[in-house]
């Protein structure tokens, strides 16, 4: 077993074992669902209209909800030295980090998101292009979340940090992925290019996020 | 032969100089003993060894080791904080670690025996005491071969025997050509070098407690960075050097 399959499966264990990581995030997902037509009203019409809107935020603050665990708790209990001795990059490092956190907290939200989608009187197109994007979508909401992390360590400031660091970044993810869910069921414009542009955020943020976070950790070094 | 040497090392924790001007050279089988108040600097020197910090000024260099690495890849690190997962079994913890850095799994077992943990493998590291919790970080040395340990007051928590057991490890390590750094309040039992850290306080750190060899190795500075063998008792306006003591 290499080392980054290793780091992989033990952190996914750590969040199945703790019981944080996959249903928690569900939860808060369905709490945040649950809660938006006491807020607006039953009106159906209007629930199927905003209903693409709702499934990603839920989706990206449910996802907020773990990340601030990602790194912190690695730096508290002396892990994370460990890590940074080790013979294998530190960008490649972070990049198991997120993948195990994305399986485990976005994943669950993506398998969750059809039934969800019934809730607010999604027709099965609409799910379908909501669960879709959220599927190529939450790869980046990770990688950013990542950079934050990394530097809420970085800086030992807390968790509450994060949100304020991470939210801002992710607001072209959030553009794109509802677009591209609207475009797929209301026109006028095609599913594609949104889509096209979510995936191109994801690939960045992917390559961009490793790097950032593991500069960052480095620079908190000092 | 592996040898580790630093010259002119200095640490800034925050705006506050640590120490500086610090001076060392080990090779291959000797141990070195950092020793000094609380708050000498004796974890932030480990921790520079390691590259878990950055110098303020000065370097450390290691020559005879494997090229392709650098020196954190070629250390082990054991602080304060033991890296545990309290909801993963013993052997998970260690497991992981050992597959981490690139250690021989197989061996994993009889490491475990050899601290007195094997009838604890399949227990979460939760209800581990704090000394078998450092007796599981101690396996980690030994089942993923590095050659050099840098520890921190590695024998913290442990009992007698598992103090015995720690000096019988580190006397094998030696005798393989490894070098250990240890920053310690109390006896190794093995046979090592001193470096004092800070003020030396008037300690009851010199004599027969010190497992003997205990001998001047590292010169150190005042403020100016010369070296200088043999400081005045007052160490005139210095707040931390650090200096060569007996």
């Amino acid at each position: 077993m290499t080392p980054l399959s290793a780091l992989l499966l033990r952190d996914m264990r750590l969040a199945i074992r703790v019981g944080g990581g996959a249903l928690m995030g569900v939860l808060f997902f369905l709490t945040v669902v649950t809660l938006v037509p006491f807020a607006v009203g039953p009106d159906l019409a209007q629930l199927r209209r905003i209903g693409p809107a709702i499934l990603w935020i839920g989706a990206l603050l449910a996802s907020l909800l773990t990340l601030d665990r990602l790194l912190a708790a690695d730096h508290e209990d002396g892990s994370l030295d460990l890590l940074l001795m080790g013979t294998t990059p530190l960008e490649l490092t972070v990049l198991a980090k997120a993948a195990a956190h994305w399986i485990t907290s976005c994943l669950p939200l993506v398998i969750a998101t059809p039934l969800l989608g019934l809730f607010l009187n999604l027709e099965p197109l609409a799910i379908g292009a909501v669960a879709l994007t959220l599927l190529v979508g939450t790869p980046a909401l990770t990688c950013i979340g990542l950079i934050g992390a990394a530097l809420s360590v970085a800086l030992r400031r807390g968790g509450l940090l994060l949100p304020v660091l991470v939210l801002p970044l992710t607001v072209p993810v959030l553009i794109f992925g509802v677009a591209a869910s609207n475009a797929a069921v209301a026109g006028p414009m095609s599913f594609g290019a949104p889509f096209m542009v979510l995936c191109a955020l994801t690939l960045g943020s992917l390559v961009l996020g490793p790097f950032a976070a593991a500069a960052a950790l480095r620079h908190g070094l000092e | 032969m592996l040898r580790l040497s630093a010259t002119g090392l200095g640490c800034t924790r925050g705006s506050r100089s640590v120490f500086e001007g610090i001076n060392l050279e080990l090779s291959g089988g000797e141990a070195l003993a950092l020793v000094g108040r609380n708050g000498s600097g004796k974890s932030s020197l480990l921790r520079l060894v390691a590259g878990l910090l950055q110098p303020s000024a000065g370097r450390i260099e290691l020559a005879g080791g494997a090229p392709q690495n650098t020196l954190a890849e070629q250390a082990h690190y054991l602080g304060h904080l033991d890296a545990l997962k309290p909801s993963l079994t013993v052997a998970e913890n260690l497991g992981f670690w050992v597959r981490y850095l690139g250690g021989d799994v197989a061996v994993l077992p009889g490491s475990l025996t050899a601290l007195g943990l094997s009838g604890l493998v399949d227990l979460p590291a939760a209800y581990l005491s704090a000394g078998q919790r450092r007796r599981l970080s101690l396996a980690r040395l030994i089942v993923v071969p590095r050659p050099i340990w840098l520890l921190d007051e590695p024998t913290s928590a442990l009992d007698a025997a598992g103090q015995e057991r720690l000096a019988a490890l580190m006397r094998d390590h030696l005798a393989g050509g490894g070098l250990i750094m240890a920053a310690t309040h109390g006896p190794l039992g093995i046979e090592c070098k001193t470096l004092q850290l800070g003020r030396s306080a008037p300690s009851p750190l010199a004599g027969e407690g010190w497992g003997g060899g205990s001998e001047f190795v590292a010169s150190a500075a005042s403020q100016g960075g010369t070296p200088t063998p043999n400081p005045s008792p007052q160490g005139g306006g210095e707040r931390s050097g650090a200096r060569g003591t007996k």
